[in-house]
């Protein structure tokens, strides 16, 4: 199933997720996340109507819809930083509904935020540090003896190097993360959360708002996650993103689930097209490309 | 004319008082709970005023030792800041400041009521608990000391202990902030939903950070009532609001701050009740009667503090790197 060659400009994509038909809420073969009947509502709107969806392990899973389609909303919880109406959810066959949003995390499914987070007035290397689990200094008690400590922390220094290197961020470590560009702040967001070594890595529009010029080094570092046996749920808008780097599509609009499948296939989806251009398609137009293309423009151009 | 001298060694005098030291605590805890955690707690004159009567009703109405009568302030005032976070610290930041401001004012108003006279004093408040500190003393008897710091065996006594306690929760402090849980209770004030998305339990560090902070604000209050009676209109508001500006003066985040923050206070305080009541008796301020002389040291303090404020915004031991990122 999944790959272990290092992403290239052709990234390896991981295929035969699902069993049946690719259609909303399908069974996948290995499911890490299963969702069931997730509703929210704020006032009278039904942000999030969620009836089944499965999150396959060891891929790239891409969560796309219009602004509004409450995609944010079902991160939020998933991850414990929001209750729902109704609905439960299991991650890695353990129930997670109800449970806090930091236990969530220590459970191995860690977020990042579409406006990202960096704590501004903590250098880059304390944001990393701060993303280490289990460390015997955060009691109170024991941070009064760093003896306790001071191995255990060099241990996390050295791991944070390791992976601010990899996101080129290495000689800002002394930092303050305020200093940074919104694109190194989304970088470092990332790299933090790497730091507690998570087995579901869910990003909120990673490349919402970066300098252009990073946008390849971050595709290249999501691709890496799935090298490094993580599986990846992230929202994002580009289409010619998710086509490069996700392995399944699932297509959210008003709250609801209306296709899944493989990211070429999806996108020939009246139902996806429908949900972005609010309007009935007579004709498939994924089968005639210079259509399909315009389509890909249109939605674009909706979503600027 | 004017005995410059005698101001100056009035205010030379306050560097090491026992109420400078019991402000610099206090001022430490709100360190704790708003430089470092970001919490507001506006309530921080409830807190010294747990200690101050805590510590005063163990010995004049249950005849407790010392160290009990300080363990029950203590006891106090981490039960209040329970009864203070638990609802309020799941909730967004203005919640605690609405909360602790209120709080702090009913237990004075509890502590000013007739209807625990017997206990509290009421008004009046109380005195005579000095003696089982007193009799600590193991200072011999007599007078010591040079120039404007010449104090007999009990106050030598009282500063000693006033500045070690200090001295003692600043490298507590100072320890705990560059510790790894220091990095949590920071990575708070920053963001707590981000600190929340990497796995701390951020409502257990605030709580943690509030009764931290309210103990020193406790301690502080007992250290307060030494050189002087227990009186409940002494826990007014307005502490609360000295204690800040000594903290933004010093620094928000910082250890030395609150410390040189209220020395600065109070020289300055006295500086100026001293230089103009003796302006007034000199008739440099026939405009003025020795009341309205009084309020205005208050006036010229506030007017030093905002031009210190001014020309150095992050407080004197502040980071000026930091005040270019805030927000
Ligand atoms: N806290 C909130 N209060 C009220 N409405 C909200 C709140 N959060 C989201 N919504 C609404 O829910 C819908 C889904 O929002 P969101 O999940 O942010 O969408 P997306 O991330 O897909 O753009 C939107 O209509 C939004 O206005
Ligand atoms: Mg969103």
């Amino acid at each position: 199933m999944s790959s272990d060659t290092a992403p290239s400009n052709k990234p390896v994509k991981t295929t035969d997720l699902h069993i049946g038909a690719a259609e909303p809420g399908c069974k996948k073969r290995d499911p890490i996340l299963v969702a069931d009947g997730v509703t929210r509502t704020f006032g009278g709107l039904k942000a999030v109507d969620v009836e089944h969806v499965e999150i396959p392990r060891g891929a790239i899973t891409a969560l796309i819809g219009p602004n509004g389609a409450g995609k944010t909303t079902l991160f939020n919880l998933l991850t414990g930083f929001d209750k729902p109406d109704s609905g439960s959810w299991t991650f890695e066959g353990r129930s997670l509904s109800g449970m806090p949003a930091f236990q969530v995390a220590r459970m191995g499914q860690v977020r990042t935020f579409q406006l990202t987070k960096a704590l501004g007035l903590l250098t880059v290397m304390d944001n990393m540090l701060l993303g280490a689990k289990g460390q015997t200094g955060e009691n109170l008690f024991r941070a009064v003896l760093p003896f306790l400590w001071r191995k255990e922390e060099s241990a996390n220094e050295a791991r944070a190097i390791d992976i601010l290197t990899r996101f080129k961020l290495d000689t800002k470590k002394d930092d303050y993360a305020a200093s940074l560009s919104g694109g190194q702040r989304k970088l470092l967001e990332m790299a933090r959360a790497l730091m507690s070594e998570p087995t579901l890595v869910m990003l909120d529009e990673p490349m919402a708002g970066v300098n252009p010029a990073l946008t390849q080094s971050l595709l290249d570092h999501i691709l890496n996650l799935k090298t490094q046996g993580m599986t990846v749920l992230f929202v994002e808008h580009d289409m010619h993103m998710v086509r490069h780097i996700a392995d399944w599509v699932i297509v959210m609009a008003e709250g609801r689930i209306v296709a899944e499948g493989d990211p070429h296939e999806v996108m020939r989806n009246p139902a996806v097209i429908d949900a972005y251009l609010g309007q009935h398609h007579d004709e498939d137009l994924g089968a005639d490309p210079t259509a399909e293309a315009e389509n890909v423009v249109a939605i674009k151009e909706l979503l600027e | 004319m004017i005995d410059w001298g005698a101001i100056f060694s009035n205010a030379a005098v306050e560097l090491i008082s026992p109420t400078t030291a019991a402000y610099a605590l206090a001022a430490l805890g709100l360190a704790v709970h708003f430089g470092y955690t970001g919490l507001l707690n506006f309530g921080q004159a409830g807190f010294m005023a747990l200690g101050a009567y805590g510590y005063a009703i163990s010995i004049l109405s249950f005849g407790f030792p010392v160290w009990a009568a300080v363990v029950v302030g203590i006891a106090a005032s981490v039960i209040f800041a329970l009864i203070l976070g638990i609802p309020t610290l799941r909730l967004r930041a203005d919640y605690l400041a609405i909360v602790t401001i209120a709080a702090a004012e009913i237990v004075r108003l509890l502590f000013t009521t007739n209807t625990f006279q017997p206990l509290t004093g009421s008004a009046n408040g109380l005195s005579g608990y000095k003696g089982g500190f007193a009799a600590l003393n193991p200072i011999p008897e007599g007078s010591y000391g040079f120039g404007p710091f010449q104090y007999n065996a009990y106050d030598w006594w009282l500063r000693l202990v006033a500045w070690t306690i200090v001295v003692l929760a600043c490298l507590f402090t100072w320890q705990i902030m560059r510790s790894p849980w220091g990095r949590v209770i920071k990575g708070i004030r920053e963001d707590e939903d981000a600190v929340r998305a990497l796995g701390k339990n951020v409502y257990f560090y605030k709580m943690q950070s509030l009764v931290l902070g309210g103990v020193y604000g406790t301690i502080a209050g007992m250290i307060f009532v030494l050189p002087r009676a227990v009186v409940p209109s002494n826990y007014q508001t307005s502490l609360t609001f000295f204690i800040y500006a000594i903290l933004l003066l010093g620094g928000a985040a910082t250890i030395l701050g609150p410390v040189i923050g209220s020395m600065i206070f109070w020289v300055l305080l006295s500086f100026f009740s001293g230089f103009i009541a003796r302006a007034v008796e000199a008739g440099w301020l026939p405009f003025m009667s020795s009341i309205q002389a009084g309020q205005l040291r208050f006036i010229l303090v506030g007017v030093a503090i905002m031009l210190i404020v001014i020309f150095r915004p992050q407080g004197i031991f502040g980071n000026k790197k930091e005040l270019a990122f805030v927000k």
